[in-house]
């Protein structure tokens, strides 16, 4: 909403974190999206996260494609460098950033359309490198900046605005992670934020490929009775399986869950994922047995949220391709250039 | 019957079908002659095909260190009957072909003025050896035997190569020599002396014989290199696989083994630019080797680099296309695509290496350049270089010179209270500086987009920020010309009203045909391009003669165009020659149109006017 103007002034008694940043610290600029879109309700979530983490601002490199979604960094993290790629393509960029220095934080932010669609081959394919990264799809099933056309997540059946039926089987982004191998695999509503803040925590704290599909509507294009993309549709058919909450590994954790079963997940970190969980059979241990779950329910029209699936041994691509553990960026001719002798060598073996 | 007798300087020619082990025996025939002091050129023309299709191997054998491809052969060993009939037209008259006699050959097929030496390979081989891959392979090396004693191959050195081959593998080195002492032992029974000889020489001296791929890997390895991403596509796959192969030895962190690098083969082109682009933007040297349909899937991300200013080094080993068959033969038909890459008004550095040792120069000087200019550079390599293996200077590097890492500002300096704008010409030059992700918590974040935006990286849609940032990329592109290898002239004995202009890999059959023109009193200069941009040499050095004849590996004369286009150069003062058809340009090629054009442009040999 770009008619309303943010104080540049902070209020001085604003809540400081661990590292000293005020939740002030980690906003962006005015978003320019509709008022009412999901997709500002997860920009919000980002930033609360982050802050609650103690993540320093710059340490973080925020990457997306093309779309509504991916303008949104602009929106939060004011102080990281952005990368605003091509459409479809953020996740290469995103890999080959994480490769040159691996010290920083990857959030990758990325909409149906740009993950799904046009994007979907890499989608898979950075998932299956187990590159270490937050990747946050914003999922509303429609185009909204070239104006309301059916995206590859909008389910079939479902109405466009202008009274068109979608007849294209939809892709479950979630569905399709649990395959292509992630390891932190989640799914909201932008409009519950007391489930996607841990959400995002769990996932910038998990050292693999964690993915957030967040189904966000479109008030624009896709909020009316044909969507099951709207608010109504996903508020009637939200089949939470647990309620995630996130201790970083220096937190002492005090919380105590009063009711139903409650398991801890400690991540390689030692950060420490509690779920209650709010349906006793589900396992977000089990990768086989999640797959079955989210389809079945989906069966049913019902869209499964929560923390789906944790792999807490998960490793990233650094540790496959056995990186050394120093920024790649940061390393010198003297660590890089074999130097001439060892040219010399090389010219006499040519010979 | 005539008879070519030549010592030290014939062509001969393998024809054989693919995946029969034929390869690395014709190549063993190249590496004995080096071996013996004289230089060879070998040239491998392979089909899209694992097994079962027609492959050529080719060496030249130059003591006069000719290194381009000749024209002809003298001697056709041909060993595939699929392409007898062709290969048979090829031998130049009075040469020889040397073939499998154990079936009897129609009369019809052959020639009568050629010799033709016939060997019973099979049947030697079926003596010999029961197993069928034994058979194959040893009837390969059975033949190169007998080639050793017609041509007065040092079999001592055939030996010695083995011995290395076989390190650790005593039964098959046994193997081998015993195969190599058949052949050898029925020719000198057998077969009558021919005209072709090698004699020992010393003119290899201290060069290196490689082939351009493991170059350019090599120079990306000294060049600071420490992100490869790559698709595998022929013929440009083996620079980041010799990449690997070095990063293994070359870049291991001594304490840990752990690698002071990271390659990625990503899923297709689109991904391995985009991964290249992200580690350019994070302050790491990276780069990609493709051909040129990868290109034309990079083409989307070379745009996004090219504008949003981000470090990349392409190496296009560049091939005919599209699709499969062409793609093994040679061109350099890629120079339009590649420096006008992308969407909107890019324009892009091209660097034109003319063998392995530029390859692996001009390679470790993209990485430079690139964050030198912040922007995409291409090494135009092509098949002919990147993947015969070439003799040449050895490679060479000081020690002392520290990598350019170009205009990046530091934590420090920002602290300092220096004004960071992203996209902010503070120097004149076009090239502004940039900052690395992470660098500090308050200042020189920014976010980095296409276009629409000003000079401190905010969001504008204003025309006036897309016009000035435009005209500050053309300053940046003119600054390049400072930066870019400068041509090579050769200059005429005598003053010279015609000239060549040429690049990469005709350079060796080109300067073979400009002796030979001057022997003939055709005295030409030449320049040898080795960039784009243009500096302004190229336009005063065509400028200086009525007529400069470029040629090109390509059907369209695509750096005739890019001179018209981009060096103000008067079209009526270029004529473009091409070749086009896939195999490496000869020197006879060049002779020949130079002659002939040369005359139908009424000049007169300057020896004859001497006379």
């Amino acid at each position: 909403m770009t008619y309303l103007a943010k104080p540049k002034l902070h209020h001085p008694t604003l809540a400081k974190n661990r590292v000293g940043y005020t939740r002030r610290d980690y906003e962006g600029k005015i978003s320019t999206l509709c008022a009412g879109c999901g997709h500002d309700s997860i920009s919000a979530a980002i930033i609360q996260a982050c802050w609650e983490l103690d993540i320093e601002p710059h340490r973080v490199a925020k990457l997306s494609g093309i779309g509504c979604s991916s303008k949104t960094p602009d929106y939060f993290l004011g102080n990281s460098h952005g990368f605003n790629t091509v459409h479809g393509r953020m996740p290469s960029v995103l890999t080959g950033a994480n490769l040159a220095n691996r010290e920083l934080i990857y959030l990758g932010v990325s909409g149906d359309g740009d993950s799904a669609s046009i994007g979907l081959g890499q989608f898979a394919h950075v998932l299956r490198r187990g590159v270490n990264m937050t990747y946050i799809v914003e999922n509303n099933g429609v185009y909204g900046l070239t104006k309301g056309q059916f995206s590859a997540t909008a389910d079939k059946g479902s109405k466009s605005k202008r009274g068109l039926a979608n007849n294209d089987t939809p892709i479950d982004l979630a569905s399709l992670a649990l395959v292509m191998g992630a390891t932190y695999i989640g799914r909201s509503f932008s409009g519950d934020k007391a489930q996607l803040v841990p959400l995002i925590r769990g996932a910038m704290a998990h050292p693999g490929a964690a993915v957030i599909d967040v189904v966000s509507p479109c008030i624009a294009f896709n909020n009316h009775s044909g969507s099951t993309k709207s608010y109504d549709y996903v508020r009637e058919h939200n089949e939470a399986v647990n309620r995630l909450d996130f201790f970083p590994q220096r937190e002492e954790i005090t919380t105590e869950y009063g009711e139903g079963e409650v398991i801890d997940i400690r991540q390689h970190d030692g950060s420490i994922l509690r779920l209650r969980k709010l349906h006793a059979e589900y396992d977000p241990g089990d990768r086989v047995r999640a797959m079955a779950y989210v389809q079945e329910h989906a069966a049913r029209g019902e869209v499964v949220t929560g923390l789906l699936y944790v792999d807490n041994d998960a490793c990233d691509l650094h540790q496959q391709i056995n990186t050394v553990e120093q920024a790649l960026n940061t390393l010198r001719a003297a660590e890089l250039c074999p130097g001439s002798a060892a040219l010399e060598k090389i010219n006499a073996s040519l010979r | 019957m005539q008879k070519i007798e030549a010592v030290n300087d014939f062509v001969i020619k393998f024809a054989n079908i693919n995946g029969s082990g034929s390869a690395s025996a014709n190549e063993l025939v190249a590496r004995a002659i080096l071996r013996m002091g004289v230089p060879v050129s070998p040239r491998n023309i392979f089909p899209s095909n694992i097994q079962g299709l027609p492959t050529w191997f080719e060496v030249r054998v130059t003591e006069r260190g000719y290194l381009g491809r000749r024209g002809g052969v003298d001697m056709m060993v041909a060993m595939n009957p699929q392409t007898w009939d062709q290969d048979v037209r090829e031998v130049e008259t009075g040469g020889y072909l040397f073939y499998d006699n154990s079936r009897p050959l129609p009369r019809s097929r052959s020639r009568d003025d050629i010799h033709v030496i016939g060997m019973p390979l099979t049947e030697l081989c079926n003596n010999a050896y029961s197993d069928p891959r034994q058979r194959q392979l040893f009837k390969n090396i059975i033949y190169v035997g007998a080639l050793a004693h017609l041509l007065d191959i040092e079999a001592s050195e055939i030996e010695k190569l083995f011995a290395q081959q076989f390190k650790g593998k005593e039964k098959l080195l046994d193997a081998n020599v015993q195969a190599l002492a058949v052949g050898r032992d029925y020719a000198r029974e057998h077969l009558k002396p021919i005209g072709l000889k090698v004699e020992r020489r010393d003119k290899v001296g201290d060069h290196i014989f490689v082939d351009g791929n493991t170059a350019a890997a090599l120079g990306c390895v000294y060049g600071g290199a420490t992100v490869c991403a790559w698709y595998p596509i022929t013929p440009s796959s083996s620079v980041a696989e010799a990449f690997i192969r070095f990063t293994q030895k070359l870049r291991v962190d001594p304490a840990t083994g752990q690698q002071r690098c990271a390659v990625v083969q990503a899923e297709d082109e689109l991904a391995s630019i985009g991964m290249v682009v992200g580690a350019g933007w994070n302050g790491s040297r990276a780069f990609t080797a493709t051909s040129g349909p990868g290109i034309s899937l990079m083409s989307e991300f070379i745009g996004l680099a090219f504008f949003a200013e981000i470090p990349a080094v392409l190496i296009n080993v560049q091939r005919g296309g599209p699709s499969t068959g062409m793609p093994t033969r040679t061109q350099q038909s890629d120079i339009l695509a590649c420096a006008y890459a992308s969407h909107g008004d890019t324009r892009h550095v091209l660097l034109f290496p003319e063998d392995p040792y530029e390859c692996f120069e001009l390679s470790a000087q993209a990485l430079d350049l690139a964050e030198r200019l912040q922007t995409p550079i291409f090494v135009m390599s092509d098949l002919d270089i990147g993947m015969n293996q070439r003799l040449c200077r050895p490679f060479a590097w000081d020690d002392s010179v520290e990598y350019d890492r170009g205009k990046v500002m530091t934590h420090d300096a920002l602290d300092a209270g220096t004004d960071f704008g992203r996209y902010l010409d503070v120097d004149g030059d076009g090239i502004t500086y940039r900052t690395y992700p992470g660098t500090h918590p308050t200042k020189g974040g920014y976010f980095t987009r296409g276009t629409t935006k000003n000079a401190y990286a905010g969001y504008s849609e204003a025309g006036t920020d897309y016009v000035e940032n435009m005209q500050r990329l053309r300053r940046k592109f003119e600054t390049a010309k400072s930066l870019v290898p400068l041509p090579v002239l050769t200059a005429a004995k005598y003053p010279a009203r015609f000239a060549v202009l040429f690049y990469g890999s005709t350079s060796p059959a080109m300067h073979e045909a400009l002796d030979t023109l001057a022997e003939d009193g055709i005295y030409l200069n030449a320049l040898r391009v080795r960039a784009f941009p243009f500096q302004n040499e190229i336009a005063d050095f065509i400028a200086a003669h009525s007529k400069v004849f470029v040629f090109e590996q390509n059907m369209d004369g695509q750096l005739s165009t890019l001179l018209i286009n981009e060096a103000g150069v008067e079209p009526h003062s270029l004529v473009t020659v091409v070749h086009y058809d896939g195999t490496p340009i000869t020197a006879r090629f060049i002779t020949q149109e130079i002659a002939n054009r040369v005359a139908r442009l009424n000049v007169h040999p300057l020896k004859d006017r001497v006379a």
